[in-house]
């Protein structure tokens, strides 16, 4: 698996992918990473037969029917939670069996405090996160996959928010949904600061991390 | 779960046993929650219907378990439906706040079960299953997100497809068919 992205090419070509949370077709994916589309076939191929990728066909064109041309094959990230540790631990199990006892007890006060000193202790002396721009690398480099959402426009239009495609929690989260929904805001509360220009607010989708990052209003503060 | 018209709906209790009266300060911020939660569900595809007081909005004011207990029963479609509503919608700002309105329940306070499509279950019955949950444990006939069964493993053995008929304890057929 490790082997698999060692290949700098290949990181990109799954990194690019990862981050469109969508299907991305071979010319695209070779565009964005830079190299002729033959070579981001072969990697592409690779990253799905490696289970990183998932891969599919698709007619970009938007036709049907004969005429339409052959089916695109197009790739999406792999849904399913991959993790390396060497040599082996089980930090999940640990993970579970720690958030269910923390559930039976009803330990999610004391479970939010720890994770806000944690994000606290994150950003250190740093000024709370500055902007929406900021904080999509903070949450980056934090193993979410943040992007930006709306136009701007406020009045009418969808205003920019930051939202996760996903949740560095997952398996515990989909257990124990409140306890560490709660705790994973209480974090990003902590790392972002809850009295800077951006807040973190609990904004729950389908398939997406619970929390959204905005701007703070300062008439809700 | 792919079939158009689903045969069975998943019903859902819960109940909450409030810290404080439910006029109090400190239970403002649930109450102020209750409308624009409840509409969400309303809206939400797969939401089949839910249990309200008698010319009220919601089924705060029913007392069924408890002068301090509420309760909350619903149906829905699928399972994935009430899932997503529960932790992935707006819902989900309820349930982190929990502790500050609700006592930390001991036992089961939600308990799941699968009744057939158009049947809208009474509060008795849906005591009834949240006691059969606590005595029992999880069984096809009341049972949690995290220990469920399919609407195929709880029907009655007569309904179920033959595969299923052929897997089930004769002890299992005698207790679902006497509920």
């Amino acid at each position: 698996m490790i082997a698999v992205l060692q290949d700098p090419v290949r990181r990109r070509l799954y990194e690019y992918v990862a981050a469109q949370g969508r299907e991305v077709g071979r010319n695209e994916a070779a565009e964005a990473a830079g190299v002729a589309r033959t070579l981001a076939a072969h990697h592409l191929d690779r990253l799905a037969e490696a289970g990183l990728l998932e891969s599919g066909s698709r007619r970009l064109t938007g036709r049907s029917g004969p005429g339409a041309g052959r089916p695109a094959k197009v790739y999406t990230r792999a849904r399913v939670e991959r993790s390396v540790s060497l040599p082996a631990r089980d930090y999940r199990t640990a993970a579970e069996l720690l958030a269910e006892a923390a559930e039976e007890v009803g330990l999610d006060a004391g479970l939010c405090a720890a994770a806000r000193r944690r994000g606290e202790s994150l950003r250190g002396a740093a000024a709370p996160c500055g902007g929406l721009e900021e904080a999509a690398e903070l949450l980056a480099s934090r193993g979410y996959e943040p992007h930006l959402e709306g136009d701007g426009e406020g009045e009418g239009g969808q205003e920019r928010v930051l939202r996760m495609r996903n949740c560095p929690f997952h398996a515990v989260a989909e257990r124990f949904p409140p306890l560490v929904c709660g705790m994973n805001l209480a974090l990003l509360e902590g790392l972002l600061g809850v009295d800077g220009p951006v807040r973190a607010r609990m904004d729950a989708r389908p398939g997406e991390c619970c929390v959204v990052v905005e701007a703070s209003k300062d008439n809700e503060r | 779960m792919t079939t158009p018209a689903h045969a069975f709906h998943l019903a859902q209790l819960n109940v909450a046993t409030l810290l404080h009266p439910f006029d109090d300060p400190r239970i403002a911020p649930f109450v102020e929650l209750l409308d624009p939660v409840n509409s969400a569900a309303d809206e939400t595809p797969g939401f089949v219907w839910r249990l309200v007081g008698e010319g009220e909005a919601d089924a705060t004011g029913l007392r069924p378990a408890g002068e301090d207990v509420i309760v909350n029963l619903s149906v829905w479609e699928t399972q994935e439906a009430l899932w997503d509503f529960a932790y992935r919608s707006g819902h989900l700002e309820v349930m982190r706040r929990r502790r500050e309105w609700f006592e930390r329940h001991v036992e089961a306070h939600m308990v799941l079960w699968w009744v057939p499509a158009g049947h809208l279950p009474t509060v008795d019955e849906a005591l009834e299953r949240l006691s059969d949950l606590r005595a029992h444990g999880p069984s096809p006939r009341a049972f949690t997100f995290a220990s469920s069964y399919t609407a195929a493993e709880a029907a009655p053995p007569h309904m179920a497809p033959p595969d299923v008929a052929l897997r089930a304890k004769p002890a299992d057929e005698a207790e679902a068919a006497a509920v």
